[in-house]
């Protein structure tokens, strides 16, 4: 087994382990390559089938590429789809600084939709290299009622035994994709074939190189419009996926507050 | 064209993840954030963040910073959970881990640890081996890292004095061998000023070893368990279309189509007839580490938990097991506790016999204790009502080891060794190949000891309403909290199912009490205390039944007159026997026999249910004493 084969099985054993283990499933599917990734590791592990619905938390500030997209794979894969709203921004902390105080309403649309559906374990498409507050996560990690991240209390996570048992009232995140890295997701992208939106391909000397809100997301100068290229220019760079979401860098604490409170 | 690139770019060796440990404040953070720069992963923004960052707090570049990414972290100056971060040397790359040294933190460093596959333990030049210093290489031990190198830090601050070096170098050396490990190298360094990290330090020229990205150079990736024997894990069963198929990853091994697999411990056998897959070529083999799908030739009962094997190199089978554990939860692990356990893919509950030693990780002396408190290490003896199937850690590590959870968490782990304790398979494995002659190995006695009471049938006869369903179940309730291995057969449970081909004609009827006589007996035979609950009017049905059990056979006259049955007349049958809408009804329209020596007798005309049943109670107590 190679790199890519290894990070494979053992995220299909984490989605398998999560499908097992609670009734009430659901997959964030946020459109991007992440958790495109993740539709097409559910539909290895269960043999073509996603046996559990999928949910995009919809801000309404998506690019349209990524509404095309969502449309024509829910079809296409055989998903089950469920969209949720978000609140307007003006209900949001105003502590928080814009671009953080934006990003806070996906938060509180998943919170919605997690009181209205009865959700018990949210499979999302985080990983360990994005970002330092995320490199802290656990593969299977505990939220409490007001689906907090208490991240000075987690339980321990080891020997591929994971904290599937939680108290009512409260929910388990789960990260099949925690340790991959950005390359590793091109890559597998790469060989696997997996669609993905065209944003991601450099146009006119600028691409995008991770999706959010179309007002918080700004893309980076890049001649990348291949896979090869693409995945070319990531194993030279030396700057960061998530420098051009805006959220990330205006103050310190800004993502440990953002996730502190539920943000994926 | 495509295809070229592609392995061009595939990455061809797989990272060694590396964790770092040690006392807290002893520079672990510090030494990561040093290997990150200079190994030229640290891209320029995240530099220039640190900087700022550090600048903040007025300080000078710190590096720890790096990976303590929460704010409490940087503030408070300690690492509170585990981060990981990826580097490359010339040689291969690394995932390392970054555990935190604070004993409040221990659960966090052991979820960083148990990942890794080699370490890197830190000791502060300036203060030694210290308690978490010592904890960490038992716990490293524990967790199965076997590569440790020793990285004696902050030499900067002792002026690189190669004495108080020496000295560091010979405590550390003495406590591992003593706990069976061979420090692989023992490295001075300065992880603030770069000292003996990627170049050969000026300031300790004395140091004839490697510096720290050398000595990593040196580990290598852990050998996977492909040349064990194949072990599977049932994860789950699917049914998603026509296919029945049964997922896991494989733990140790490999197994081919075709070959015939054992289910542990249900004992089912069945061979693999198709490795499924999806979007990817036909599979024939599989090997350890492959998250895999197989469907069988035959339909065989199997579900989550099962271990499949093959049948030459089964797993071991028991209901007890030694557990060398670490234990993380606030409260204290005590004898006579009941643990949720989970090995491999099994749950299982299981009840703390012993705790035979809880060790002092300084001392590595230690004795007997009625508790295992937060953060110690101790050896149990667990044991389980079910049978599992395990191996023995230093078989194969994989499937050798266990957590136990206690109110929704994981709250501890620990290997598992059989010491003392025989392989219970041997017992029950059939030797003889001609099944028709085989008998099983273990008598009727040594089933009874284990239970602590004989099995047996309790043959509840009697009338319609005169209660024998409400004593059955009070009985079998009031035993069971005893401890009893006990068992209710009336016309519920076997009418549905093993008898749902019978229906109330006077020869269906003679065919359900023989069947049900016959099971009843088996039950016995397994230990069970039987309490057959049947009208069963016929004294030669009845005989028959007492034929199966043998001298096991107790029958129980529930005795109470027709009038008193008719007044009770719980579900209206009497009335419609009277009415003539039930032919051939017990005591009405057919013959009730009465028993003409039953071994109990408990009249319900004077008694209320609660009364008779303890008066069953006490006749099963005394008859099922073991004599020896």
């Amino acid at each position: 087994m190679n790199e890519l084969d290894e990070l494979e099985a053992a995220s299909i054993f984490i989605l398998r382990e999560a499908y097992n283990r609670f009734d009430d499933l659901a997959m964030l599917w946020s459109l991007g390559k992440d958790s495109n990734v993740m539709v097409w590791l559910a539909k290895k592990a269960f043999y073509g089938h996603v046996p559990f619905p999928v949910v995009h938390v919809d801000t309404g500030k998506k690019f349209k590429e990524m509404y095309d997209f969502r449309d024509r794979y829910t079809d296409e894969w055989n998903l089950r789809l469920i969209t949720g709203d978000c609140p307007p921004v003006e209900d949001m902390d105003p502590t928080l600084p814009p671009a953080a105080r934006s990003a806070a309403r996906k938060t509180a649309g998943l919170k919605s939709l997690l009181e209205e559906y009865g959700y018990t374990g949210v499979i999302a498409g985080i990983r360990r290299d994005e970002e330092a507050v995320r490199a802290k996560e656990r593969v299977f990690s505990p939220r409490g009622e007001a689906a907090e991240w208490d991240f000075r209390n987690q339980p321990p996570e080891f020997w591929n035994q994971f904290n599937t048992e939680f108290p009512p009232g409260t929910h388990v995140r789960i990260h099949p994709i925690l340790g991959w890295t950005e390359l590793d997701i091109w890559r597998y992208v790469r060989r696997e074939g997996i669609p993905l939106v065209d944003l991601y391909f450099a146009k006119d000397g600028m691409r995008y190189r991770s999706l959010g809100d179309q007002d918080i997301t700004s893309p980076v100068p890049s001649n990348a419009d291949t896979l090869d290229a693409i995945i070319h220019e990531l194993e030279t760079t030396n700057t960061s996926e998530r420098a051009g979401r805006a959220m990330d860098h205006e103050a310190e604490d800004s993502f440990e507050r953002l996730r502190r409170d539920g943000y994926m | 064209m495509g295809s070229d690139v592609m392995t061009a770019s595939e990455p061809q060796t797989d990272p060694v993840k590396l964790v770092i440990v040690g006392h807290v404040d002893h520079g672990k953070s510090t030494l990561v954030g040093r290997l990150l720069h200079e190994t030229g992963a640290l891209s320029a923004e995240k530099l220039e963040r640190l900087k700022a960052i550090s600048a903040k707090r007025g300080q000078a570049l710190e590096w720890a910073f790096l990976l303590d990414s929460f704010q409490a972290e940087r503030d408070q100056g300690v690492t509170i959970d585990v981060s990981r971060i990826r580097f490359d040397t010339a040689v291969r790359p690394y995932v390392v881990i970054d555990a935190p040294g604070h004993v409040e933190f221990l659960k966090n460093m052991v979820t960083g640890a148990a990942d890794a596959e080699a370490a890197l333990l830190m000791v502060d030049a300036s203060e030694g081996l210290k308690e978490q210093t010592r904890r960490h290489a038992y716990l490293l031990r524990l967790l199965g890292v076997e590569q440790v190198a020793v990285v004696v830090t902050k030499m900067d601050l002792v002026g690189y004095d190669q004495q108080r070096f020496s000295e560091i170098a010979r405590d550390v050396r003495a406590y591992l061998q003593e706990l069976g490990a061979d420090p692989q190298v023992i490295i001075p360094i300065s992880a603030r000023e770069g000292e003996n990290i990627a170049a050969k330090s000026d300031k300790m020229a004395w140091h004839d070893g490697p510096t720290v990205l050398e000595a990593l150079d040196t580990f290598t990736p852990r050998c996977p368990l492909a040349f064990m024997p194949l072990r599977l894990p049932v994860q789950d069963v699917y049914k998603f279309d026509e296919r029945r198929i049964i997922a896991g990853t494989i733990a140790a091994g490999q197994l081919r189509q075709g070959d015939t697999l054992l289910f542990s411990p249900s004992g089912k056998t069945a061979r693999v007839e198709s490795i499924e897959t999806w979007s990817a070529p036909e599979k024939l083999e599989a090997k350890v580490g492959e998250a895999i799908g197989v469907t069988l030739d035959r339909q065989i009962f199997v579900e989550r938990g099962e271990l499949a094997s093959h049948i030459e190199e089964a797993p071991v089978l028991t209901n007890v097991f030694r557990g060398r554990i670490f234990w993380l939860d606030d409260q204290p692990l005590k004898v006579g506790d009941t643990v949720k356990l989970r090995i491999n893919s099994m749950d299982a509950e299981a009840r703390v016999q012993a705790i035979e030693r809880v060790i002092d990780t300084e001392s590595l002396a230690g004795g007997g204790a009625d508790a295992v408190n937060r953060n110690e290490v101790a050896e149990i003896v667990l044991r389980t009502r079910s049978m599992l199937a395990l191996d023995e850690a230093r078989a194969n590590p994989e499937t050798g080891r266990f957590v136990i959870s206690r109110n929704f968490r994981i709250v501890g782990g620990g290997v598992i060794s059989m010491e003392g304790y025989p392989d219970q398979r041997e017992a029950i494995t059939v030797r003889s190949t001609n099944i028709t002659a085989s008998e099983s190995e273990i008598d009727r006695s040594a089933r009874w000891r284990r239970n602590g009471h004989r099995g047996g049938v309790y043959w509840l006869t009697g009338l319609s309403g005169s209660g024998k369903s409400t004593i059955a179940r009070e009985t079998e309730r009031q035993l069971f909290l005893k401890g009893f291995n006990v068992y209710v057969l009336d016309g519920d449970n076997v009418r549905t199912g093993l008898n749902a081909n019978l229906g109330f004609s006077p020869e269906d009827r003679a065919e359900n009490i023989r069947r049900v006589g016959e099971v009843a007996s088996l039950f016995a035979d397994s230990g069970t205390i039987v309490l057959a609950s049947f009208i069963s009017p016929y004294q030669s049905d009845r005989d028959r039944a007492r034929q199966a059990a043998g001298d096991s056979f107790h029958e129980v006259y529930i005795k109470a007159d027709l009038s008193v049955c008719e007044t009770r007349d719980p579900k209206g049958l009497y009335k419609k026997a009277r009415a003539g809408e039930i032919p051939a009804f017990t005591g009405i329209s057919a013959p009730y026999e009465a028993p003409e020596a039953p071994e109990c007798i408990v009249d319900t005309d004077a008694d209320t249910p609660d009364e008779s049943a303890a008066q069953l109670v006490a006749y099963i107590e005394k008859v099922c004493q073991l004599t020896d």
